[in-house]
Protein backbone atom coordinates (compact mmCIF):
# COMPACT_ATOMS: atom_id res chain seq x y z
CA UNK A 1 0.00 0.00 0.00
CA UNK A 2 1.76 3.41 -0.96
CA UNK A 3 1.22 6.86 -0.24
CA UNK A 4 -0.11 8.93 -3.01
CA UNK A 5 1.09 12.16 -1.53
CA UNK A 6 4.55 10.81 -0.96
CA UNK A 7 4.49 10.02 -4.56
CA UNK A 8 3.47 12.39 -7.58
CA UNK A 9 4.20 11.44 -10.88
CA UNK A 10 6.64 13.42 -12.25
CA UNK A 11 8.12 17.23 -11.05
CA UNK A 12 7.34 20.27 -13.38
CA UNK A 13 3.63 20.10 -13.92
CA UNK A 14 0.86 20.94 -11.90
CA UNK A 15 0.26 18.69 -8.96
CA UNK A 16 -3.50 18.21 -8.16
CA UNK A 17 -4.42 16.26 -5.41
CA UNK A 18 -7.59 13.87 -5.81
CA UNK A 19 -9.34 12.25 -2.66
CA UNK A 20 -10.66 8.76 -3.70
CA UNK A 21 -13.46 6.53 -2.00
CA UNK A 22 -12.86 3.97 0.10
CA UNK A 23 -13.41 1.05 -2.75
CA UNK A 24 -11.37 3.05 -4.84
CA UNK A 25 -8.19 3.64 -2.69
CA UNK A 26 -8.21 0.04 -2.14
CA UNK A 27 -8.45 -0.83 -5.66
CA UNK A 28 -5.16 1.06 -6.28
CA UNK A 29 -3.17 0.41 -2.90
CA UNK A 30 -3.25 3.91 -1.85
CA UNK A 31 -3.68 5.53 1.30
CA UNK A 32 -4.32 9.29 1.87
CA UNK A 33 -4.78 11.53 -1.35
CA UNK A 34 -3.21 11.14 -4.53
CA UNK A 35 -1.13 13.58 -6.06
CA UNK A 36 -1.02 13.86 -9.96
CA UNK A 37 0.86 15.87 -11.99
CA UNK A 38 -1.29 17.17 -14.48
CA UNK A 39 -0.63 19.31 -17.53
CA UNK A 40 -2.06 22.25 -18.21
CA UNK A 41 -4.95 23.10 -18.71
CA UNK A 42 -6.49 21.18 -15.47
CA UNK A 43 -9.56 20.12 -16.90
CA UNK A 44 -11.94 17.36 -15.06
CA UNK A 45 -11.05 15.11 -18.26
CA UNK A 46 -7.12 15.68 -17.26
CA UNK A 47 -7.07 14.50 -14.01
CA UNK A 48 -9.29 11.75 -14.33
CA UNK A 49 -6.69 10.80 -17.65
CA UNK A 50 -4.06 11.22 -15.09
CA UNK A 51 -5.32 9.11 -12.63
CA UNK A 52 -6.11 6.63 -14.34
CA UNK A 53 -2.64 6.20 -16.41
CA UNK A 54 -1.14 5.99 -13.41
CA UNK A 55 -3.63 3.50 -11.66
CA UNK A 56 -5.09 1.35 -14.71
CA UNK A 57 -6.71 -0.61 -12.40
CA UNK A 58 -9.02 2.46 -11.79
CA UNK A 59 -10.05 2.53 -15.88
CA UNK A 60 -13.45 1.68 -16.33
CA UNK A 61 -14.57 2.48 -12.42
CA UNK A 62 -14.92 6.61 -12.55
CA UNK A 63 -15.87 6.41 -16.48
CA UNK A 64 -18.12 3.85 -18.30
CA UNK A 65 -15.77 2.65 -20.75
CA UNK A 66 -17.95 2.04 -23.22
CA UNK A 67 -20.03 5.51 -22.92
CA UNK A 68 -16.61 7.94 -21.33
CA UNK A 69 -19.73 9.31 -19.22
CA UNK A 70 -19.02 9.73 -15.03
CA UNK A 71 -20.86 6.80 -13.12
CA UNK A 72 -24.25 7.61 -12.24
CA UNK A 73 -23.29 7.11 -8.57
CA UNK A 74 -20.38 8.90 -8.24
CA UNK A 75 -20.02 12.69 -7.83
CA UNK A 76 -17.08 15.34 -8.32
CA UNK A 77 -16.67 18.08 -5.81
CA UNK A 78 -14.14 20.93 -5.92
CA UNK A 79 -13.93 24.06 -3.61
CA UNK A 80 -17.00 23.35 -2.27
CA UNK A 81 -19.13 23.74 -5.83
CA UNK A 82 -20.73 20.41 -7.76
CA UNK A 83 -18.51 19.75 -10.58
CA UNK A 84 -20.18 16.56 -11.64
CA UNK A 85 -22.43 18.04 -14.42
CA UNK A 86 -19.49 20.33 -15.67
CA UNK A 87 -18.19 20.06 -18.91
CA UNK A 88 -14.85 17.39 -18.68
CA UNK A 89 -13.14 20.11 -20.98
CA UNK A 90 -13.90 22.94 -18.74
CA UNK A 91 -10.52 24.11 -16.56
CA UNK A 92 -11.24 23.11 -12.88
CA UNK A 93 -10.47 26.51 -9.66
CA UNK A 94 -6.62 27.11 -9.49
CA UNK A 95 -6.68 26.40 -6.21
CA UNK A 96 -7.55 22.46 -7.25
CA UNK A 97 -4.67 23.00 -10.33
CA UNK A 98 -2.45 24.06 -7.76
CA UNK A 99 -2.87 21.57 -5.63
CA UNK A 100 -4.04 23.86 -2.66
CA UNK A 101 -7.47 21.97 -3.00
CA UNK A 102 -8.35 18.77 -3.93
CA UNK A 103 -10.80 17.29 -6.41
CA UNK A 104 -13.25 15.46 -4.13
CA UNK A 105 -14.48 11.99 -6.04
CA UNK A 106 -17.56 10.84 -3.67
CA UNK A 107 -19.49 7.89 -3.95
CA UNK A 108 -23.52 8.40 -3.48
CA UNK A 109 -24.59 7.56 -0.01
CA UNK A 110 -27.36 5.18 -0.53
CA UNK A 111 -27.79 1.81 -0.77
CA UNK A 112 -27.15 -1.31 2.01
CA UNK B 1 -6.12 -36.95 1.16
CA UNK B 2 -8.90 -36.02 -0.75
CA UNK B 3 -10.89 -31.74 -0.01
CA UNK B 4 -12.86 -29.64 -1.17
CA UNK B 5 -12.85 -25.53 -1.47
CA UNK B 6 -16.81 -24.16 -1.94
CA UNK B 7 -16.65 -20.48 -3.53
CA UNK B 8 -19.37 -18.56 -1.96
CA UNK B 9 -20.35 -15.35 -3.77
CA UNK B 10 -21.91 -12.69 -1.21
CA UNK B 11 -23.48 -9.41 -1.12
CA UNK B 12 -20.84 -8.05 0.78
CA UNK B 13 -17.73 -10.25 -0.82
CA UNK B 14 -16.19 -13.70 -1.03
CA UNK B 15 -16.10 -16.59 1.24
CA UNK B 16 -13.94 -19.56 0.66
CA UNK B 17 -14.42 -22.43 2.77
CA UNK B 18 -12.42 -25.67 3.13
CA UNK B 19 -12.71 -29.03 4.31
CA UNK B 20 -10.41 -32.83 4.42
CA UNK B 21 -12.93 -35.85 2.88
CA UNK B 22 -15.14 -36.17 5.53
CA UNK B 23 -16.81 -32.40 5.31
CA UNK B 24 -17.31 -32.08 9.02
CA UNK B 25 -15.15 -29.85 10.06
CA UNK B 26 -14.59 -26.34 7.84
CA UNK B 27 -12.24 -23.43 7.94
CA UNK B 28 -13.43 -20.15 6.37
CA UNK B 29 -11.46 -17.27 5.12
CA UNK B 30 -13.13 -14.30 4.39
CA UNK B 31 -14.20 -11.69 2.90
CA UNK B 32 -12.36 -11.06 0.12
CA UNK B 33 -13.49 -8.09 -1.34
CA UNK B 34 -15.54 -6.71 1.00
CA UNK B 35 -18.05 -4.89 0.68
CA UNK B 36 -18.45 -5.79 -3.11
CA UNK B 37 -21.04 -7.50 -4.59
CA UNK B 38 -19.90 -11.13 -5.98
CA UNK B 39 -22.08 -12.45 -8.58
CA UNK B 40 -19.61 -15.73 -8.85
CA UNK B 41 -16.66 -17.09 -8.15
CA UNK B 42 -15.40 -20.71 -9.95
CA UNK B 43 -12.32 -22.55 -10.42
CA UNK B 44 -10.51 -23.80 -13.41
CA UNK B 45 -10.73 -28.16 -13.56
CA UNK B 46 -7.63 -27.28 -15.87
CA UNK B 47 -5.61 -25.86 -12.94
CA UNK B 48 -7.37 -25.96 -9.49
CA UNK B 49 -5.13 -23.53 -7.98
CA UNK B 50 -6.72 -20.91 -10.90
CA UNK B 51 -10.14 -19.08 -9.61
CA UNK B 52 -12.51 -16.54 -11.21
CA UNK B 53 -14.19 -13.85 -9.45
CA UNK B 54 -16.74 -11.28 -10.88
CA UNK B 55 -16.93 -8.49 -8.75
CA UNK B 56 -19.26 -5.70 -9.00
CA UNK B 57 -20.81 -2.24 -7.37
CA UNK B 58 -23.52 -0.58 -8.41
CA UNK B 59 -20.99 2.46 -7.71
CA UNK B 60 -17.85 1.77 -9.53
CA UNK B 61 -18.90 -1.24 -12.17
CA UNK B 62 -17.52 -4.57 -12.98
CA UNK B 63 -14.23 -6.34 -11.96
CA UNK B 64 -12.48 -9.55 -12.51
CA UNK B 65 -10.18 -10.73 -10.15
CA UNK B 66 -7.84 -14.08 -10.36
CA UNK B 67 -6.32 -16.24 -7.97
CA UNK B 68 -3.59 -18.42 -9.00
CA UNK B 69 -2.94 -20.02 -5.43
CA UNK B 70 -6.19 -21.22 -5.01
CA UNK B 71 -7.79 -18.24 -3.26
CA UNK B 72 -4.76 -17.33 -1.06
CA UNK B 73 -4.15 -14.26 -2.93
CA UNK B 74 -5.81 -12.13 -5.62
CA UNK B 75 -5.64 -10.12 -8.32
CA UNK B 76 -6.95 -8.41 -11.66
CA UNK B 77 -5.96 -10.48 -14.50
CA UNK B 78 -2.83 -8.54 -15.55
CA UNK B 79 -1.72 -7.10 -12.53
CA UNK B 80 0.78 -8.60 -10.41
CA UNK B 81 -0.51 -9.21 -6.65
CA UNK B 82 -0.37 -6.45 -4.18
CA UNK B 83 1.43 -4.45 -7.24
CA UNK B 84 -0.41 -1.45 -8.74
CA UNK B 85 1.29 -1.41 -12.35
CA UNK B 86 -0.45 -2.94 -14.69
CA UNK B 87 1.58 -3.18 -17.95
CA UNK B 88 -1.55 -4.84 -20.24
CA UNK B 89 -2.71 -1.65 -20.12
CA UNK B 90 -4.01 0.28 -22.36
CA UNK B 91 -4.16 -2.36 -25.50
CA UNK B 92 -5.75 -5.16 -22.36
CA UNK B 93 -8.10 -4.56 -19.68
CA UNK B 94 -9.52 -7.10 -17.40
CA UNK B 95 -12.77 -4.81 -16.52
CA UNK B 96 -13.76 -3.54 -20.34
CA UNK B 97 -16.73 -5.51 -21.34
CA UNK B 98 -17.44 -3.85 -25.02
CA UNK B 99 -20.34 -5.33 -27.18
CA UNK B 100 -19.18 -6.30 -30.32
CA UNK B 101 -20.13 -3.46 -33.08
CA UNK B 102 -17.46 -4.31 -35.55
CA UNK B 103 -18.59 -4.73 -38.93
CA UNK B 104 -16.65 -7.55 -39.60
CA UNK B 105 -17.48 -9.58 -36.51
CA UNK B 106 -20.41 -7.80 -34.78
CA UNK B 107 -23.38 -6.33 -35.62
CA UNK B 108 -24.86 -2.95 -34.53
CA UNK B 109 -25.75 -2.57 -31.15
CA UNK B 110 -29.35 -2.47 -31.39
CA UNK B 111 -32.03 -2.98 -28.95
CA UNK B 112 -34.14 -5.62 -26.91
CA UNK B 113 -37.65 -5.36 -25.56
CA UNK B 114 -38.01 -3.43 -21.94
CA UNK B 115 -40.27 -4.23 -19.02
CA UNK B 116 -43.39 -1.84 -20.91
CA UNK B 117 -42.71 -3.84 -24.31
CA UNK B 118 -40.64 -0.99 -25.80
CA UNK B 119 -37.55 -1.37 -27.31
CA UNK B 120 -34.44 -0.38 -25.29
CA UNK B 121 -30.61 -0.46 -25.81
CA UNK B 122 -28.25 -2.55 -24.48
CA UNK B 123 -26.51 -1.57 -21.56
CA UNK B 124 -23.35 -3.41 -20.04
CA UNK B 125 -23.68 -3.68 -16.03
CA UNK B 126 -21.88 -6.81 -14.59
CA UNK B 127 -20.90 -10.29 -14.91
CA UNK B 128 -23.38 -12.91 -13.41
CA UNK B 129 -21.63 -16.07 -14.36
CA UNK B 130 -18.11 -17.14 -15.11
CA UNK B 131 -17.26 -20.97 -16.48
CA UNK B 132 -13.48 -21.72 -17.36
CA UNK B 133 -12.90 -24.28 -19.82
CA UNK B 134 -11.88 -27.91 -19.19
CA UNK B 135 -9.17 -27.89 -20.76
CA UNK B 136 -7.26 -24.40 -20.56
CA UNK B 137 -6.94 -22.15 -17.71
CA UNK B 138 -6.11 -19.18 -19.47
CA UNK B 139 -9.94 -19.45 -21.64
CA UNK B 140 -12.70 -18.70 -19.49
CA UNK B 141 -16.22 -17.31 -20.62
CA UNK B 142 -18.38 -15.01 -18.78
CA UNK B 143 -22.14 -14.31 -19.05
CA UNK B 144 -23.29 -10.76 -18.37
CA UNK B 145 -26.09 -8.03 -17.91
CA UNK B 146 -27.39 -7.18 -20.87
CA UNK B 147 -27.24 -10.37 -21.79
CA UNK B 148 -24.21 -11.32 -24.03
CA UNK B 149 -21.45 -13.89 -23.87
CA UNK B 150 -17.61 -12.99 -23.30
CA UNK B 151 -14.40 -15.27 -23.85
CA UNK B 152 -11.39 -14.13 -22.99
CA UNK B 153 -7.79 -16.48 -23.62
CA UNK B 154 -5.20 -14.61 -21.65
CA UNK B 155 -6.57 -15.63 -18.75
CA UNK B 156 -9.35 -12.09 -18.15
CA UNK B 157 -6.73 -9.86 -18.63
CA UNK B 158 -9.08 -9.24 -22.06
CA UNK B 159 -12.47 -10.42 -23.43
CA UNK B 160 -14.28 -10.63 -26.32
CA UNK B 161 -17.93 -10.78 -27.34
CA UNK B 162 -19.35 -13.87 -28.70
CA UNK B 163 -21.21 -11.75 -30.90
CA UNK B 164 -23.47 -14.60 -32.68
CA UNK B 165 -25.74 -14.79 -29.89
CA UNK B 166 -27.09 -11.32 -29.09
CA UNK B 167 -26.97 -11.14 -32.94
CA UNK B 168 -28.63 -14.08 -34.24
CA UNK B 169 -32.10 -12.66 -34.71
CA UNK B 170 -34.46 -12.61 -31.94
CA UNK B 171 -32.30 -10.26 -29.21
CA UNK B 172 -35.30 -7.37 -29.94
CA UNK B 173 -37.68 -10.32 -28.33
CA UNK B 174 -35.35 -10.68 -25.12
CA UNK B 175 -37.01 -9.33 -22.38
CA UNK B 176 -35.39 -8.34 -18.32
CA UNK B 177 -37.00 -10.62 -15.58
CA UNK B 178 -36.75 -8.98 -12.54
CA UNK B 179 -33.46 -9.20 -11.51
CA UNK B 180 -32.24 -7.83 -15.10
CA UNK B 181 -31.26 -9.66 -18.30
CA UNK B 182 -28.51 -11.66 -17.12
CA UNK B 183 -26.67 -14.56 -18.90
CA UNK B 184 -26.49 -16.71 -15.82
CA UNK B 185 -26.07 -20.31 -17.10
CA UNK B 186 -23.26 -21.60 -19.26
CA UNK B 187 -22.20 -24.96 -20.00
CA UNK B 188 -19.33 -26.55 -21.85
CA UNK B 189 -19.27 -29.80 -22.93
CA UNK B 190 -16.12 -31.60 -21.88
CA UNK B 191 -16.25 -33.95 -24.69
CA UNK B 192 -17.10 -31.48 -27.45
CA UNK B 193 -15.55 -27.76 -27.23
CA UNK B 194 -17.66 -26.74 -29.82
CA UNK B 195 -21.21 -27.28 -27.72
CA UNK B 196 -21.83 -24.54 -25.78
CA UNK B 197 -25.49 -24.10 -23.91
CA UNK B 198 -26.54 -20.67 -22.27
CA UNK B 199 -29.27 -19.66 -20.60
CA UNK B 200 -31.42 -15.68 -20.28
CA UNK B 201 -33.99 -14.42 -17.97
CA UNK B 202 -36.06 -13.89 -19.82
CA UNK B 203 -34.96 -14.85 -23.61
CA UNK B 204 -34.37 -18.89 -22.68
CA UNK B 205 -31.73 -21.37 -23.60
CA UNK B 206 -29.72 -21.25 -26.93
CA UNK B 207 -27.18 -23.59 -27.91
CA UNK B 208 -24.08 -23.22 -29.93
CA UNK B 209 -22.72 -25.79 -31.63
CA UNK B 210 -19.24 -24.34 -33.36
CA UNK B 211 -17.64 -23.00 -30.43
CA UNK B 212 -20.03 -20.01 -29.83
CA UNK B 213 -19.83 -18.51 -33.38
CA UNK B 214 -23.31 -19.26 -34.53
CA UNK B 215 -26.54 -20.00 -31.92
CA UNK B 216 -30.19 -20.66 -31.93
CA UNK B 217 -32.95 -21.00 -29.79
CA UNK B 218 -33.44 -24.26 -27.91
CA UNK B 219 -37.05 -23.80 -26.31
CA UNK B 220 -39.59 -26.07 -27.88
CA UNK B 221 -41.63 -27.28 -25.07
CA UNK B 222 -41.30 -24.89 -22.42
CA UNK B 223 -44.61 -22.89 -22.19
CA UNK B 224 -44.85 -19.63 -20.30
CA UNK B 225 -48.56 -17.81 -19.18
CA UNK B 226 -47.08 -14.92 -18.80
CA UNK B 227 -46.25 -14.26 -22.27
CA UNK B 228 -48.90 -13.86 -24.71
CA UNK B 229 -47.84 -16.25 -26.79
CA UNK B 230 -47.03 -18.93 -24.10
CA UNK B 231 -45.01 -21.38 -26.38
CA UNK B 232 -42.99 -18.81 -28.22
CA UNK B 233 -39.48 -19.45 -29.32
CA UNK B 234 -37.71 -16.83 -27.36
CA UNK B 235 -38.95 -14.34 -23.79
CA UNK B 236 -38.72 -17.75 -21.46
CA UNK B 237 -37.76 -16.80 -18.07
CA UNK B 238 -35.49 -19.88 -17.45
CA UNK B 239 -34.07 -19.70 -14.58
CA UNK B 240 -30.73 -22.27 -14.12
CA UNK B 241 -29.66 -25.11 -15.89
CA UNK B 242 -28.26 -28.19 -15.41
CA UNK B 243 -25.92 -31.12 -17.35
CA UNK B 244 -24.10 -33.93 -16.29
CA UNK B 245 -20.80 -34.43 -17.86
CA UNK B 246 -21.19 -37.86 -18.80
CA UNK B 247 -24.22 -37.37 -20.59
CA UNK B 248 -23.99 -33.89 -22.65
CA UNK B 249 -27.50 -34.62 -24.58
CA UNK B 250 -29.40 -34.67 -21.65
CA UNK B 251 -30.35 -31.35 -19.61
CA UNK B 252 -32.40 -30.39 -17.03
CA UNK B 253 -33.81 -26.78 -16.28
CA UNK B 254 -36.08 -24.85 -13.27
CA UNK B 255 -37.91 -22.23 -15.52
CA UNK B 256 -39.86 -19.83 -13.62
CA UNK B 257 -42.39 -21.86 -12.91
CA UNK B 258 -41.83 -25.99 -13.71
CA UNK B 259 -38.76 -28.35 -14.01
CA UNK B 260 -38.05 -29.26 -17.25
CA UNK B 261 -36.10 -32.52 -19.25
CA UNK B 262 -34.65 -33.04 -22.37
CA UNK B 263 -32.96 -35.70 -23.66
CA UNK B 264 -32.21 -34.56 -27.19
CA UNK B 265 -29.47 -31.72 -26.54
CA UNK B 266 -32.43 -29.11 -25.84
CA UNK B 267 -34.45 -30.14 -28.91
CA UNK B 268 -37.83 -30.54 -27.33
CA UNK B 269 -37.89 -30.55 -23.54
CA UNK B 270 -41.23 -31.74 -21.15
CA UNK B 271 -41.98 -31.04 -17.60
CA UNK B 272 -40.92 -33.19 -14.91
CA UNK B 273 -42.45 -31.60 -12.05
CA UNK B 274 -44.27 -33.92 -11.07
CA UNK B 275 -45.11 -34.14 -7.51
CA UNK B 276 -43.05 -31.13 -6.53
CA UNK B 277 -45.21 -28.88 -3.83
CA UNK B 278 -44.18 -26.16 -6.19
CA UNK B 279 -42.51 -25.85 -9.46
CA UNK B 280 -41.59 -22.37 -8.79
CA UNK B 281 -37.57 -22.29 -7.90
CA UNK B 282 -34.08 -21.17 -8.66
CA UNK B 283 -31.48 -23.78 -8.43
CA UNK B 284 -31.25 -27.24 -10.16
CA UNK B 285 -28.48 -29.77 -10.04
CA UNK B 286 -27.05 -32.99 -10.89
CA UNK B 287 -25.38 -35.58 -8.42
CA UNK B 288 -22.26 -36.04 -9.67
CA UNK B 289 -22.01 -39.87 -10.16
CA UNK B 290 -25.32 -40.98 -10.68
CA UNK B 291 -26.98 -38.90 -13.45
CA UNK B 292 -30.58 -39.51 -12.81
CA UNK B 293 -30.57 -38.45 -9.28
CA UNK B 294 -31.43 -34.68 -9.47
CA UNK B 295 -31.83 -31.51 -6.77
CA UNK B 296 -34.22 -28.60 -6.61
CA UNK B 297 -35.22 -26.55 -3.91
CA UNK B 298 -38.69 -25.15 -3.78
CA UNK B 299 -39.94 -22.04 -3.32
CA UNK B 300 -43.42 -21.47 -2.35
CA UNK B 301 -44.26 -18.89 -5.78
CA UNK B 302 -43.06 -15.66 -8.07
CA UNK B 303 -44.69 -13.65 -5.43
CA UNK B 304 -43.41 -14.91 -2.48
CA UNK B 305 -39.27 -15.86 -2.53
CA UNK B 306 -39.47 -18.43 0.38
CA UNK B 307 -40.05 -22.10 1.23
CA UNK B 308 -43.73 -23.10 1.64
CA UNK B 309 -44.72 -23.01 5.28
CA UNK B 310 -41.49 -21.60 6.72
CA UNK B 311 -39.83 -25.13 5.64
CA UNK B 312 -36.47 -24.92 3.80
CA UNK B 313 -36.11 -28.63 1.64
CA UNK B 314 -34.24 -29.99 -1.17
CA UNK B 315 -35.77 -32.00 -3.29
CA UNK B 316 -34.52 -34.79 -4.90
CA UNK B 317 -35.66 -37.31 -7.71
CA UNK B 318 -33.42 -40.53 -8.47
CA UNK B 319 -35.70 -40.94 -11.29
CA UNK B 320 -34.73 -38.09 -13.93
CA UNK B 321 -37.37 -35.93 -12.25
CA UNK B 322 -41.34 -36.47 -11.69
CA UNK B 323 -40.87 -38.06 -8.44
CA UNK B 324 -39.02 -36.43 -6.18
CA UNK B 325 -38.59 -36.67 -2.47
CA UNK B 326 -38.12 -33.83 0.40
CA UNK B 327 -35.02 -34.02 2.16
CA UNK B 328 -35.35 -32.16 5.41
CA UNK B 329 -32.94 -33.65 8.06
CA UNK B 330 -30.74 -31.27 9.71
CA UNK B 331 -32.53 -28.17 7.55
CA UNK B 332 -34.74 -25.73 9.20
CA UNK B 333 -38.48 -26.88 10.54
CA UNK B 334 -40.08 -23.99 10.92
CA UNK B 335 -39.87 -20.13 10.52
CA UNK B 336 -37.29 -20.34 7.46
CA UNK B 337 -38.45 -17.11 4.69
CA UNK B 338 -34.48 -17.22 2.99
CA UNK B 339 -34.59 -18.10 -1.31
CA UNK B 340 -32.12 -19.79 -2.66
CA UNK B 341 -30.79 -18.36 -5.62
CA UNK B 342 -29.87 -19.65 -8.97
CA UNK B 343 -26.01 -20.18 -8.79
CA UNK B 344 -26.45 -20.76 -5.40
CA UNK B 345 -25.79 -24.59 -5.41
CA UNK B 346 -23.32 -26.95 -6.36
CA UNK B 347 -22.15 -30.81 -5.91
CA UNK B 348 -18.65 -32.14 -5.13
CA UNK B 349 -17.11 -34.86 -7.05
CA UNK B 350 -16.06 -37.08 -3.88
CA UNK B 351 -17.59 -41.07 -3.98
CA UNK B 352 -19.83 -39.47 -1.68
CA UNK B 353 -21.44 -37.36 -3.47
CA UNK B 354 -21.70 -33.45 -1.08
CA UNK B 355 -24.05 -30.90 -2.27
CA UNK B 356 -24.07 -27.32 -1.02
CA UNK B 357 -26.80 -24.24 -1.30
CA UNK B 358 -26.32 -20.87 0.34
CA UNK B 359 -29.16 -19.02 0.68
CA UNK B 360 -30.19 -15.33 0.89
CA UNK B 361 -30.21 -15.79 4.84
CA UNK B 362 -26.17 -15.80 4.79
CA UNK B 363 -26.25 -19.88 5.39
CA UNK B 364 -24.40 -21.90 3.61
CA UNK B 365 -25.49 -25.89 3.80
CA UNK B 366 -23.70 -29.22 3.20
CA UNK B 367 -24.64 -32.73 2.75
CA UNK B 368 -21.62 -34.88 3.02
CA UNK B 369 -24.16 -38.16 2.55
CA UNK B 370 -25.75 -36.90 -1.42
CA UNK B 371 -28.68 -35.01 0.71
CA UNK B 372 -29.93 -37.42 3.09
CA UNK B 373 -28.41 -34.76 5.98
CA UNK B 374 -27.36 -30.92 6.28
CA UNK B 375 -25.57 -29.49 8.30
CA UNK B 376 -25.14 -25.86 8.06
CA UNK B 377 -20.96 -24.79 7.39
CA UNK B 378 -21.74 -21.21 8.22
CA UNK B 379 -25.20 -19.54 9.51
CA UNK B 380 -24.53 -15.42 9.05
CA UNK B 381 -22.63 -14.59 6.02
CA UNK B 382 -24.33 -11.69 3.78
CA UNK B 383 -27.17 -12.43 1.31
CA UNK B 384 -25.56 -15.63 -0.86
CA UNK B 385 -25.41 -15.28 -4.31
CA UNK B 386 -23.05 -17.88 -5.67
CA UNK B 387 -21.95 -21.26 -4.61
CA UNK B 388 -19.28 -23.55 -6.38
CA UNK B 389 -17.14 -26.72 -5.10
CA UNK B 390 -13.60 -27.39 -5.97
CA UNK B 391 -12.93 -30.81 -5.49
CA UNK B 392 -9.15 -31.81 -4.96
CA UNK B 393 -8.11 -35.47 -4.76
Amino acid sequence: MESGLNQPDSAGAAQVRVVLPYHLRNLALVEGDVLLAVTAPVTLRAVLDALEARYPMLRGTIRDYGSGQRRAFLRFFACEEDWSLASPDAELPEAVATGKEPLLIIGAIAGG
Amino acid sequence: MSSVRVLVGTRKGAFVLTSDGKRKDWQVSGPFFAGWEIYHMKGSEADPNRIYVSQTSGWFGQLIQRSDDGGKTWHQPGLKPGESEMPCFPDKAPNRFLYDTSSETGKPLTTHQWYDGTQHPWEFKRVWHIEPSFSDPDTVYAGVEDAALFRSTDGGESWQELSGLRGHGTGAQWTPGAGGMGLHTIILDATNEKRIYIAISAAGTFRSDDGGQSWRPINKGLRSPYMPDEDAEVGHCVHHVAMHRARPDVLFMQKHWDVMRSDDAGENWHEVSGNLPTDFGFVIDVHAHEPETLYVVPIKSDSEHFPIDGKLRVYRSRTGGNEWEPLAKGLPEKDCYVNVLRDAMAVDRLDECGVYFGTTGGQVYASADAGDSWAPIVRDLPAVLSVEVQTMN
